[in-house]
């Protein structure tokens, strides 16, 4: 930088100011940078440490653990966005299908008695495979993969074509 | 018929010609590998006679082999009118209506005949229609009453599963109306004739008709089809349980059907209409004049009180489902995640839904406890809806400070080209 | 000696510094009513330059392949801190970029900066907007949503309507015949490594050009300075230029930060390749005039199909665009009229169309 800037002397001879009037601008350009640099560099930091809560890789989610579920009995569970139903049978076996009635979107749930996933807004039924077998449903509920992985019970939705 | 005929005569020997050119002109038109002579003709006459190929290639009865001969008689194969509408042939001519319900059940009563067709038809048909309101005022003379022609039409006679059938589920309610909104058909009988209209403005036809629900009933589903008859007083509810299997389970423990059976109300039938039965709203719980409640009981009883009561219940439910909603709408808007929260909604409403059902208990203790249940939901997601809304306040003001250190830079920079330009 | 003042002493040893940057502290900008034009060059640059930090960010936590992108979007917006900022910032960062290149395009040929000897400035800037356009649809599809799973549908069926090649352009562009996990995967490896590769040597050699030849001037005012060198005014590229520069840029990054926290991207729903295609399903804002432009020409014109027709029009059009500055004169006193007409045409032409089809059901 050639030219010298030539506002340093003050022809009015007024008092130095708390930062000298030369210091001012680049303090204040100095001040703006920090800031957003600070503004930019504090969020990248944050970002690049990863969150507590591990993704379990997409479509799997935990739908309980083993032993949470007598046989015959049946469990809601939250898979995506939407509820999920989790049956072990009177055999033992694990099954889980979507729990949105494909009627009128009614939460369905199991029946112990009827041995069957039953919905409570218009008596529809459906079989254990989701398959909709009495009443109003006009589909079958969707059916997920369930996988047993140590003491937890992972669902999955079933792999696309 | 025989006028017909004579007609025909006075072309004299001209008349072959014209059947001859029938035939040439129309032979390309018959599909039917049943030789059907009688459309040959017939198609080309005006109403009430004529039958085109066309209508009569939608019936079903054509579309598996059988001719006009069936029902009519006579002889098909023949192009000679004499002959081929000759009594001798069987040819009965226009069939009296009296006659018509033992002409179809001539088949369709007999399995073994059926079979050959449709092994899982049913054969009942007749039987039942005997034992309904139309049946036996057939056998009483009557000869205004449906018989099987005029609710599943003829000649164009299409399988109920065809949504253009007369009989499908989707257009019975128009086929029953043809007569019983006919009030000057109806005169003479001690029936109303408003049913339709009624049931026009009802959830059940809006499910039906508009939606496209099939599991939604129309009248034969509450009245039957060939046994059409009224259920009657004490067993309308039975009905209506079939489909709602909660209310009524609910309704025949309550004290409320004690007392309609005492004073010979159909239950169900007495809030909820028959025919004009409309999507319930709370308001059947006020006090105004959609109310059920009001129409018995006399207002600042005790059973005036508690469903001021039950009222207020559901009410501060669904405002607070309602108020959870509208925060979790606005975080969404502005971007943020509260998918868990929405879907727990969804429990916060089946709460709503099942409390409503329990109405119908008449017992405010159990309808409190849905009601409870419902709350707590609602409560739980309109936290996480103003945590969000917490989150999205907090990006705003980090918004603000970044922009006032970018606004701090470009002032500073500013100053300092000027400075180093001055 | 200041530590500043060691530095580039050490540094000047070992690189030749000095000489190198001499060139730079030499370069002036011309000053005239038009010159804030100028920056748009830069900002596009700003712009590219915060798409790779932000994009490298997000390749941190995203994940390619049809079962998991979407969710690791939703990852990303949900639960990585500050997940929602790079992201929106990434979306918006990649609009803006788009809008200031055909900005920055057009202003160079309103000012008639192509003309000789700047050609190679032209083409190479030409195939940097086509490429930035490749990131901009590349990159929609990667959050494999509903809307993007159509629009690349629909994109890449035109690239078909190409006689002769389509076929084979379209099975490569998808990875097969239809738009599939294979097509998420392969998009995902142009838009983080071959266009990033190509379009970091084009700006490499695009950026070197402007150095090496300098500013353009507009026409009449390169005659009249060259007659009168007295009045040329201008500004020295460094420090002043730069500042100035700068300002542009932290007004950009503002901006930016603004749109990323007031109208963050959206997600949209997880696409499903046998949902039927949502009613009146269209490209994004950048690619509008093209598919109006297609949906207006007739199914057949003479005995060509309409859709072959249009495809072929605007990939001739584009030949001809990148090709345009040879076709100018290089007396700056007679630069051809017919082109700056031509550049008024392209653009009402593209921004009606845009808004035409913006508007259209």
């Amino acid at each position: 930088m050639e030219s010298k800037n030539r506002g340093t002397a003050h022809p009015s001879g007024q008092p130095p100011a708390l930062i000298p009037r030369r210091r001012f601008v680049e303090v204040l350009l100095g001040s703006g940078f920090l800031a957003t640099a600070v503004a930019f560099v504090y969020p990248v930091l944050r970002y690049l440490v990863p969150p507590q809560t591990a993704d379990l890789g997409g479509d799997s989610v935990v739908a309980g653990k083993v032993g949470e579920l007598k046989p015959n009995s049946g469990k809601i569970f939250r898979f995506g966005s939407r509820p999920g139903l989790l049956i072990r049978t009177v055999g033992g076996e694990y099954r889980a299908m979507s729990a949105t009635c494909t009627h009128l979107s009614c939460t369905v749930q199991y029946r112990d008695d009827l041995r069957e996933v039953w919905c409570a807004c218009h008596n529809g039924k459906y079989n254990l495979d989701g398959r909709n077998i009495s009443g109003p449903p006009p589909r079958p509920l969707e059916a997920f993969d369930v996988q047993v992985r140590g003491e937890e019970i992972f669902v999955r939705r079933r792999r696309e074509a | 018929m025989a006028i017909l005929r004579n007609e025909f005569r006075r072309f004299g020997a001209a008349r072959y010609l014209v059947v001859f050119a029938f035939v040439v002109l129309a032979a390309p038109l018959t599909r039917s590998q049943t030789k059907n002579s009688c459309l040959d003709c017939h198609s080309a006459l005006p109403e009430p006679l004529g039958v085109t190929q066309e209508k009569f290639s939608q019936d079903i009865h054509a579309q598996k082999g059988l001719t006009c001969a069936s029902c009519h008689g006579g002889d098909p194969a023949s192009d000679d009118p004499d002959k081929s509408m000759s009594p001798k042939a069987g040819w009965k001519g226009k069939i009296d209506r009296r006659q018509i319900p033992q002409l179809c059940g001539s088949c369709h009563s007999d399995p073994a005949y059926m079979r050959q067709f449709n092994p899982s038809l049913r054969t009942d048909q007749l039987d039942q229609y005997h034992t309904s309101v139309h049946g036996r005022r057939l056998a009483a003379g009557d000869a205004k009453v449906a018989v099987c022609t005029d609710c599943h039409s003829i000649h164009d006679l299409r399988v109920p599963s065809d949504p253009r059938a007369t009989v499908n589920p989707v257009n019975i309610a128009n086929t029953c109306s043809r007569c019983h909104a006919d009030a000057d058909y109806m005169k003479g009988y001690s029936i109303p004739t408003d049913q339709f209209a009624k049931y026009s403005t009802s959830i059940h036809h809006e499910a039906l008709a508009v939606r496209g629900d099939l599991s939604a009933p129309t009248c034969t589903t509450c009245h039957g089809n060939h046994g059409a008859a009224p259920p009657g007083v004490d067993k309308v509810e039975n009905v209506c349980s079939t489909c709602h299997v909660f209310q009524a389970q609910m309704y025949e423990k309550s004290s409320h059907k004690a007392a309609f059976q005492a004073a010979s109300l159909p239950g169900c039938v007495v809030c909820h209409g028959n025919h004009a039965i409309s999507h319930p709203t709370d308001a059947k719980l006020g006090p105004g004049p959609e109310a059920a409640c009001m129409r018995c009981h006399t207002p600042g009883d005790a059973c005036d009180q508690a469903r001021a009561g039950l009222l207020a219940d559901l009410t501060r439910l669904d405002d607070a489902i309602k108020s959870a909603d509208q925060v979790l709408a606005v975080a969404e808007s502005s971007g943020m995640e509260v998918s868990e929260a929405r879907l727990g909604q969804n429990q916060a409403r089946d709460s709503l839904t099942k409390a409503r059902v329990t109405i119908h208990s008449f017992r405010k203790d159990l309808v409190d406890q849905d009601i409870q249940a419902g709350l707590n939901i609602a409560a739980q997601n309109l936290q996480a809806g103003q945590k969000a809304m917490v989150e999205r306040n907090y990006r705003r003001v980090g918004l603000g400070m970044s922009l006032i250190a970018i606004g701090i830079a470009l002032v500073g920079l500013r100053l300092y080209i000027k400075k180093i330009e001055s | 000696m200041s530590p500043l003042r060691n530095v580039r002493d050490w540094l000047d040893e070992r690189l030749a510094w000095d000489d190198l940057i001499a060139p730079l502290r030499k370069k002036t900008v011309p000053l005239h009513r038009l010159s804030y034009w100028y920056f748009l060059g830069g900002i596009t640059l700003f712009l590219f330059v915060i798409q790779v930090l932000t994009g490298i960010l997000l390749l941190l936590d995203y994940r390619p392949g049809a079962n998991e992108a979407f969710e690791s979007v939703q990852y990303i917006m949900t639960q990585v801190q500050f997940g929602w900022l790079i992201r929106s910032i990434h979306s918006w960062s990649a609009n803006l970029m788009i809008f200031t290149a055909f900005a920055h395009m057009f202003s160079v040929l309103f000012l008639k900066a192509y003309r000789k000897p700047r050609e190679l400035t032209w083409v190479s800037g030409m195939v940097l907007l086509f490429l930035v356009m490749g990131f901009g649809f590349s990159g929609y599809l990667l959050p494999w949503n509903t809307l993007a799973f159509f629009a690349t549908k629909v994109g890449t069926e035109i690239a078909g309507q190409v006689p002769i090649i389509g076929k084979a352009m379209v099975i490569f562009l998808r990875g097969g015949e239809e738009v599939t996990g294979a097509t998420l995967t392969r998009f995902f490896g142009f838009h983080v490594a071959v266009l990033p590769g190509l379009a970091t040597l084009l700006i490499l050699v695009h950026v070197l050009l402007v150095q090496r030849l300098g500013m353009s001037m507009p026409p009449k005012l390169e005659a009249e300075w060259s007659a009168d060198l007295s009045a040329k005014r201008e500004m020295k590229f460094f420090p002043n230029f730069v500042l100035r520069e700068l300002m542009a840029w932290y007004v950009a990054l503002g901006a930016l930060g603004a749109l990323a926290a007031i109208f963050p991207w959206n997600l949209g729903v997880k696409a499903d390749p046998f949902a039927p295609a949502p009613a009146g399903i269209k490209p994004e804002w950048y690619f509008l005039f093209m598919f109006q432009t297609l949906k207006l020409i007739p199914p057949k014109v003479w005995f060509i199909d309409g859709e072959v027709l249009g495809v072929l029009a605007f990939g001739l059009v584009g030949l001809l665009w990148l090709l345009l500055p040879f076709f100018e004169s290089d007396q700056p006193s007679h630069t051809k009229r017919w082109i700056t007409g031509l550049a008024v045409f392209a653009l009402a032409y593209v921004t009606g169309m845009s808004v035409y089809g913006h508007l259209a059901k």
